[in-house]
């Protein structure tokens, strides 16, 4: 997030005069080789060990944290670490700072010149590091050490959450897939033989032979990798409803059961190639939709690991200790240091601040608090480092009502029923009776016998088995899910698209949502004070300082500055902080900074939000999609009158309480109105659980990011826009595709019905239909990228 | 018809080989990391 912050285009004119940094690709000041002196001892510690070849090969990721070190408090890693039996000692921990495979290379390489290090592989597609080392457990804290001065920031995993997150659907899917597959081939090498032996002169013990071969192969593959859709099927029919996966499921058993009798008959056609391929196919889709959306899960688990913080707790021998918030014991002292996040909820014991609430309230403008005041984690520290008392999570807290109105927000949403189901809903009992008719005619009116009749019924299932219906939604989906994550755009949950592509109204949060998550400088004065003021400020981590020093660019930072913490910075004679430090009054009503130097008038610096980068652009494109806009906010009238007028929104409502912003998307939804909810703040939580579908930036708090179907990326409110345009595609060719396989299977009903159809034909058939709707599907890559 | 008895079996057995090479790779986690595995071939790991 300071990445970001930092990074962002500084002021005009101080633009042109500047370099790049040899290590982070950072703006530096002109004529430095090195934006910051961290920077510096990485490129030091990286040439030293011999990788200088880094930097050639190096491809910087845009979307990527820049590889800045800086110096955030040590996590508590001891309680992470793994101990094998041998001794051995195992963490896995998220990588934050990844640019591409040179960073892998870089990361394994200095670690395997260490002697204690056993192991150390990163994955690049989870971004997580595995580490296994001889030592101690204390030693992880030196190793990681060594990954983070070099810029990347490391945090530990649960070993507890790893173990839950394996994926136990998508080794069964790629298994089921696999086996499929090995069967599906094998099994044309006769099924081939009998197709050729129709038309030339293979006797029929030869065609019983290869019968009993296809049998021998298919049918226990068949069995096994059938079960994941008799299991949705079946869940769907109990629950008496029901999805694509039945007609699935009753087509492939009762053509196999078919087909078994037909062999033990010695009967002349058998679908056993028919009924593998059918599954291989079904499979591909399942699996491909499967692993885009694991994908994007796991890429949103780590934004959230990332954002996780340990606190300092105080123990009772009076020493601090970094914990896990998770594991901090009600009634503990827990330590705020300017510039951190309060970690837990509880109360403010000792010292005197002021606090950055947005993320939990959405108020954009810092609040005071003394001893006695009641505080949430999330919250920002500004002033000066306070103590605060964690309580237990009870009834009370803020966090306890937004969990509660979620839970009863969620309840009243309804099952979302998905496009795919709600066709086959029509589809499935059609094509049933369809079968069932064609077996009464052939063996009532006609005569025929029952077997016979049987097969033909089975042929019109197989020819209507909607493969390339099933198959016609998940490809677009995972075509459209990979081009969004290729975006920062995160799709979390299954039907996320095929609801954002039906709303019709767009309910934005202002403070952190539409607004920049970090406060920026906005009065105007005279340059030479800003670049003054920002050599002292690149030395601090106060969130103030950061905002000075990236509106003002690149700068040397001073030497010998003295941090006066809750105060203010001092470098000789010059001083930046508070009024009362540099001796004025207070002049401003907004969050500020003074500069006092010798020979020139105190500066003042204003900070204020300012809306995220594209806001008004977006706002106008949600309209040109058709879409009303709204704002509702829990922040003061003035402040959301000014934002919703600069980004071009005329409906909106102030001073919102998280009941009353439930209560609000509820009313929009009784009117018929389906509505997507765009916030962050903890008290966004319950709406966007209320709403038909909701986006969060990757800023927000942990129990919205868990609620949203999407998770945008980056500071700019573009991708919302994206989403929607991509969504709607998506939606359209989902319906093409569907209307190609249902017309497909309008003109191969009859030929079913009539009993021409043989397996070769079906075969034929089914492989056209599925290729046409994944031709279909791949028109949405062709798309402007 | 013995030849092709024989020829039938052994092919199977060449792809049923090929499918347990799939499950052991797959369970063996060679494809966890497919990003990763597309760009190490381009870094010469120095430790010879």
């Amino acid at each position: 997030m300071s990445g970001a912050a930092l990074a962002d285009a500084p002021a005009g004119a101080t633009r042109a005069a500047t370099s790049t940094c040899a290590h982070c690709g950072g703006a530096a000041a002109a004529g430095q080789r090195f934006c910051c002196a961290g920077c510096g001892a990485a490129f030091e510690t990286i040439q030293q060990l011999g990788l200088g070849t880094y930097y050639r090969d190096v491809v910087r990721d845009t979307l990527a944290r820049r590889l800045q070190p800086n110096t955030e408090p040590r996590t508590d890693l001891a309680r992470h670490v793994r101990t094998a039996q041998d001794g051995s000692h195992e963490l896995t921990l998220a990588v934050d700072g990844l640019q591409c495979g040179a960073c892998v290379w870089l990361i394994e390489s200095v670690l395997a010149r260490d002697p204690r290090v056993a192991g150390a592989r990163v994955n690049m597609t989870t971004r997580r590091l595995k580490l296994s080392w001889h030592g101690t457990v204390d030693d992880a804290a030196s190793l990681v050490g060594r990954i983070e001065q070099l810029g990347y920031r490391l945090v530990p995993f649960d070993p507890a959450c790893l173990s839950a997150a394996q994926d136990r659907t998508g080794r069964e899917l790629l298994r089921a897939l696999a086996v499929a597959g090995f069967a599906a081939a094998n099994v044309m090498l006769p099924a081939m033989a009998i197709w050729v032996g129709l038309f030339s002169d293979m006797g029929p013990a030869t065609r019983a032979l290869m019968h009993w071969v296809s049998a021998a192969i298919a049918m226990p593959a068949i069995i096994y990798a059938v079960r994941p859709f008799w299991r949705s099927g079946w869940g769907a029919l109990r629950q008496g409803r029901t999805n694509m996966d039945v007609p699935i499921s009753v087509g492939v058993t009762l053509v196999t059961g078919m087909s078994l009798v037909q062999t033990i008959n010695h009967a002349e056609h058998a679908y056993f190639d028919g009924a593998v391929s059918l599954l291989f196919f079904l499979l591909i889709g399942r699996v491909l939709d499967h692993y885009a959306r694991a994908h994007a899960r796991a890429a949103a688990e780590q934004l959230i690991a990332l954002q996780q913080t340990d606190v300092a707790m105080l123990e009772p021998d009076g020493t601090v200790a970094r914990r896990d918030a998770a594991a901090v014991p009600a009634g503990a002292r827990i330590l705020v240091a300017p510039g951190e996040r309060i970690g837990v909820d509880g109360e403010v014991v000792q010292g005197e601040t002021t606090l950055d609430t947005a993320l939990v309230t959405g108020e954009s403008l810092p609040v005071s608090a003394t001893a006695g005041t009641r505080v949430f984690a999330g919250t920002l520290n500004l002033g000066a480092p306070i103590t605060v008392r964690a309580t237990a999570a009870g009834g009370a807290t803020l966090l306890a009502e937004c969990v509660r109105l979620m839970d009863a927000a969620e309840a009243k949403r309804g099952r979302f029923v998905m496009f795919a189901d709600r066709v086959a809903r029509h589809y499935a009992p059609v094509v049933h009776l369809a079968a069932l008719l064609t077996f009464l005619f052939w063996w009532g009116v006609q005569g025929m016998g029952v077997a016979d009749a049987l097969l033909i019924a089975a042929s019109v299932l197989i020819i209507t088995c909607p493969c390339a219906l099933a198959l016609a939604v998940p490809a677009v989906q995972v075509i459209g899910t990979g081009r969004l994550f290729r975006r920062g755009v995160l799709v979390k949950s299954p039907t996320a698209l095929e609801r954002l592509a039906e709303a019709d109204i767009v309910v934005f949060d202002k403070t952190g949502t539409l607004t920049d998550p970090a406060l920026k400088l906005v009065s105007t004065h005279d340059p030479d004070a800003l670049k003054l003021a920002a050599t002292l400020a690149a030395t601090s981590r106060h969130p103030l300082s950061r905002a000075l020093a990236a509106a003002a660019g690149p700068v040397v930072p001073a030497e010998g500055v003295a941090e006066v913490v809750g105060a203010g910075l001092a470098c000789g004679d010059i001083r930046l902080g508070s009024a009362a430090f540099v001796g004025v009054e207070a002049t401003a009503t907004t969050p500020a900074l003074y500069l006092a130097r010798p020979g020139a008038p105190v500066a003042r610096f204003d900070f204020a939000e300012a809306l995220r980068p594209e806001a008004a652009e977006t706002i106008a494109a949600l309209r040109g999609l058709g879409l009303e806009v709204q704002l509702l906010s829990g922040d003061r009238e003035a402040a959301v009158a000014h934002a919703a007028a600069r980004a071009g929104i005329l409906t909106w409502r102030a001073g919102c309480s998280p009941v009353d912003k439930v209560a609000a998307i509820e009313a929009l939804r009784a009117s018929g109105k389906r509505v997507l909810m765009v916030g962050d703040g903890l008290n966004d939580g319950p709406c966007l659980a209320a709403a038909h579908v909701s986006i969060s930036p990757s800023t927000a708090a942990e129990i919205s990011q868990n609620a949203a179907d999407v998770v945008f990326q980056g500071a700019s409110l573009a991708p919302v826009a994206d989403a929607i345009r991509t969504a709607r595609r998506m939606k359209r060719l989902c319906q093409e595709n569907i209307a190609l396989s249902l017309a497909y299977n309008l003109l191969m009903v009859p030929v079913a019905v009539a009993g021409y159809v043989t397996p070769w034909l079906a075969a034929l058939a089914m492989s056209t239909s599925s290729l046409l709707v994944i031709g279909n599907s791949f028109r949405l890559r062709r798309q402007a990228r | 018809m013995t030849p092709l008895l024989w020829l039938i079996a052994l092919s199977v057995f060449l792809g049923g080989g090929g499918l347990a090479l799939f499950l052991w790779a797959s369970r063996n986690g060679q494809y966890d990391d497919m990003d990763g595995a597309a760009q190490r071939i381009l870094f010469d790991d120095d430790r010879k």
